[in-house]
């Protein structure tokens, strides 16, 4: 099976192209058919890669298998080809996994939605996309997936193109990330020159061999590498976009803005570890970058109204999580809560569309309520996600993801114990938003009807619902054994167990997620009267206010970058930069008009231009 | 014999001359025929009766008396007046043909050519004619039927518009 | 028969008349006059292709002067029925009136 490692990305792949060019003309569930089965069966193959790979040696390096040569100029010769070990296996198994499952979901969500066939064409692409980024063993190929993924997120959040506000929000997305792109091709260009290499494992071995440590080099290299991952994750400074991508489609912000293609920037962090060891400075970045964006993001969930922005947040403030663990070292930990996220991130969309489809497209949490009667299906999966959400202790797989991360932060020195801190505060107001989304959506007075997820939108939250809560065990069950050292091998701290703690910080996260859960059911549930008395004091009305938009960076960044631009774009309206172009054209112009006035019509003038020209030459001959 | 060429020459030239300046355009044709007369003595002179008789019959016989008819339906000779040019207009093509003399001048001064004696008959134009160059024959009768095409769909549409009073005022 | 003068000579004959021809061509405005200066110039051409061919004693100078007078045939009929086509539009027979191509 590992020979035939290029059919998982090239079964979506396919699958996209398929419905390019028939999709229009299938009717009824056939696209979505065609759709479900690409991404079904990439993840049937990597179920068969995983158990070929684990089996045949745990904790080995990756197995390479190159398709063919894609270029050869300067001595660089990148190829497409695929890439395989712990790292890259863990990726695709979640990315195959979650999508088919969010493939079966929409089957029905989007139904009856007019492109229905466009949309499973754009997923479709997209897991492919995903695939080449996560199995690339180059770094140009790694971009070109990298480049697929941002194209599939803009058009899948512009959707709905019909409505000028999702394209708005689609092109914010595009041209934030952007910038986040243009650091990582520097990034690539300063590799390439530098170490003569594109492949990703050679130019680690060569960087560790060329670079010293913390040279200016490899600090480059890692803050631009950083600045890419920054964009497409959504985390300090790039992170604006994220929120206003909700305007895609539920599966969509599922499946790319929270389990996937945000932890592209992961990814490559982790794919690149060696760069990042050589540049420790960098490293810190990283954290640094996680902890504030964690701490920003969880505050400004706290007082959102839309449900999906409040989701939106969660995925940044988890993504931060990740970060810090990418800081400190911890390689190991900030994967495992990558697929640990994914599952309960992706639930908790889901449930999310279940509600938002039942009552007609209403976003506003504050006009749900009592739902927990009427959508059950939605109540118990939104209940289970918000648990692993918010790490209730040792019943969710997310109690333990967070555990490691945060027993990580305080295990490392000096700085760390800061990041460890802000991890603390953040598990606290974790457990505090995803809970009053909880309180808010689904308690209260009931409502007279009732609804039952049907069989497509029901299985994903079941599936999703189960691996939430018991991804853990199954982790700590085979802590060490062949499974987790074969997921884990490749990365350099090597196990999925966490490290040596003291008995104060070991208890302080379980402690701190049910104070959050406590605080948000005495708030939202027991006494909202006096809650709603102090949220109208002019103090904590402006925090609210400026938790809400996000800590001001939208504002701020249209002071400061997208006014500057317009004002240059009205100055230069007359385009003095066009000038040596018109300059030419007007020069062409002219010399036009001149030879115009040889054409008089006359033609004794051009029988005396014949003769003129016939002594010329002549003369020429003869003398010459 | 230098001389027959030199006064035939001269007599050539002059007419020529003549022709290029005159006010009147039948004084001009009948100038150019004695031109073309004198050209075809020179053609004596150098051993080709054959071309001699082709410019006296067709040039000077066909070719000038076509433009006498023409010039008499048009009837724009006797009308002109100031027909020539100002004396200013000569200056610069005057000019021109002198540089280009010059240079042909300049050629011919070096060459030192000998001319073959003996007379080039009818016989053999005709052999060569019916030899080598029998496409060129037959690629000078499309000619000269497209130049007969040409002229009938000229004049074609020429006569119809001259007779529509005819036609119409005849009841 | 033996040829009077050198051949220089006999082509600056033929030289001289072409640039009459010329200077006629590109002074007269009567198209009248303008058609005459191109036949002086064609059979002047003519002229030359003889006199050159009589130092060789080949016959194909004046084949080649029976092509230049067809041409100057077929010439002479087109222009001259152009001639009558200017009139019949224009009322004039002065060439410099004929400017429609100009531009």
């Amino acid at each position: 099976m590992l020979d035939l490692l290029w059919i998982i990305p090239a079964l979506p792949l396919a699958g996209f192209m398929a419905l390019l060019l028939f999709g229009g003309r299938l009717g009824g569930r056939t696209p979505a058919a065609i759709g479900c089965l690409s991404v079904g069966l990439a993840m049937v193959a990597s179920f068969a890669c995983a158990f070929d790979f684990i089996l045949a040696s745990p904790s080995r390096p990756g197995i390479e298998r190159v398709l063919f040569p894609w270029f050869y100029a300067a001595g660089l010769a990148p190829s497409f080809g695929f890439y395989l070990d712990g790292l890259s296996l863990l990726m695709i198994v979640v990315i195959t996994f979650v999508g088919f499952l969010i493939h079966l979901y929409s089957v029905d969500f989007m139904a009856g939605e007019e492109g229905y066939s466009r949309f499973f064409a754009y997923m479709n692409l997209f897991v492919g996309s995903m695939l080449i980024l996560v199995l690339a063993d180059n770094f140009l190929l790694l971009y070109l997936g990298w480049e697929g993924v941002g194209l599939c997120s803009y058009l899948l959040i512009g959707f709905w193109y019909r409505d000028p506000a999702n394209g708005r929000a689609a092109v914010k997305a595009f041209v934030v990330t952007r910038v986040g792109d243009a650091s990582l091709l520097i990034g690539l260009f300063l590799i390439a020159l530098s170490l003569g290499t594109l492949d990703i494992q050679e130019a680690a071995a060569r960087s560790g061999l060329l670079w010293p440590r913390g040279s200016a080099a490899a600090v480059a290299a890692a803050l631009l590498l950083l600045g890419g991952a920054v964009g497409k994750s959504a985390q300090l400074p790039l992170q604006t976009w994220l929120p206003d991508a909700m305007a895609g489609p539920t599966p969509v912000s599922a499946l790319i803005h929270a389990a996937t293609m945000v932890t592209a920037g992961v990814y490559l962090i982790g794919r690149t570890h060696a760069l990042f060891t050589l540049a420790p400075a960098v490293l810190s970045a990283v954290a640094a970058v996680g902890a504030a964006t964690l701490l920003l993001a969880s505050a400004s969930a706290l007082v959102q109204r839309d449900l999906k922005r409040i989701l939106a947040y969660s995925t940044m403030s988890q993504i931060g999580y990740m970060f810090c663990a990418l800081g400190v070292g911890a390689w190991s930990a900030a994967f495992f809560h990558f697929a640990i996220h994914a599952f309960f991130k992706a639930l908790l969309f889901l449930a999310a569309g279940v509600v938002i489809k039942s009552l007609s497209n209403e976003h506003d949490i504050f006009k749900m309520g009592g739902l927990r009667k009427s959508l059950p299906s939605a109540f118990w999966a939104f209940l289970a996600g918000a648990c692993s959400l918010s790490a209730l202790p040792f019943v969710t797989a997310g109690f333990y993801s967070k555990d490691m991360i945060l027993s990580a932060l305080s295990a490392s020195g000096g700085v760390g114990r800061w990041f460890w801190a802000a991890g603390l505060i953040g598990a606290f107001l974790t457990s505090l938003y995803a809970f009053r989304a909880l309180f808010i959506v689904f308690s209260g007075p009931g409502r007279p009807w009732r609804q039952r997820a049907g069989f497509f939108m029901g299985v994903p939250l079941l599936a999703l619902g189960v691996l939430s809560v018991g991804a853990g065990w199954l982790l700590q069950a085979g802590a060490g054994g062949p499974l987790t050292a074969g997921i884990f091998g490749s990365l350099p701290d090597g196990s999925a167990a966490g490290g040596a703690e003291g008995r104060l910080s070991s208890l302080a996260p379980p402690f701190l997620s049910v104070a959050g859960i406590l605080a948000a059911g005495l708030l939202y549930l027991v006494l909202p009267r006096a809650r709603r008395a102090l949220a109208g004091r002019p103090v904590l009305s402006a925090v609210n206010g400026f938790f809400f938009s996000g800590w001001g960076f939208d504002r701020l960044y249209d002071l400061a970058f997208v006014r500057p631009f317009l004002w240059l774009a009205r100055v230069d309206r007359a385009d003095i930069l066009d000038v040596p172009y018109r300059i030419l054209a007007l020069f062409a112009e002219a010399a036009s008009r001149m030879l115009v006035l040889t054409q008089s019509g006359k033609v004794r003038l051009y029988v005396t231009a014949v003769a003129l020209g016939a002594a010329v030459f002549l003369g020429l001959v003869v003398l010459l | 014999m230098a001389f027959a060429f030199y006064l035939s020459a001269a007599i050539a030239i002059g007419a020529t001359v003549m022709v290029v300046t005159s006010a009147n355009a039948i004084h001009g044709l009948l100038y150019l025929v004695v031109s073309f007369l004198a050209a075809a003595t020179v053609l004596l002179l150098f051993g080709a009766p054959f071309a001699a008789a082709l410019e006296v019959i067709i040039y000077a016989g066909a070719i000038m008396v076509l433009f006498v008819f023409v010039v008499m339906i048009l009837g724009v000779g006797s009308r002109e007046r100031r027909a020539r040019p100002p004396g200013r207009a000569w200056i610069g093509p005057a000019f021109l043909a002198a540089v280009l003399a010059a240079e042909l001048a300049y050629v011919q001064a070096t060459g030192r050519a000998t001319v073959a004696p003996g007379q080039v008959g009818p016989a053999a134009v005709g052999a060569s004619l019916m030899g080598p160059y029998l496409a060129g024959v037959e690629l000078v009768s499309v000619l000269l039927l497209v130049a007969l095409i040409g002229a009938f769909h000229l004049g074609f549409r020429l006569g119809e518009r001259q007779t529509p009073g005819k036609k119409g005022g005849g009841a | 028969m033996r040829p009077p003068v050198s051949l220089e000579q006999a082509m600056m004959f033929a030289g001289i008349l072409f640039l009459v021809g010329l200077v006629g061509v590109i002074t007269r405005r009567n198209t009248i006059f303008v058609l005459l200066s191109l036949e002086i110039m064609l059979n002047a051409a003519g002229l030359a292709f003889v006199l050159a061919a009589a130092r060789f004693r080949s016959a194909e100078g004046q084949v080649m002067f029976l092509f230049v007078l067809a041409v100057a045939a077929a010439e002479v009929s087109l222009g001259l029925a152009l001639v009558l086509w200017l009139y019949h539009h224009k009322r004039t027979v002065d060439i410099d009136r004929a400017r429609d191509m100009r531009g």
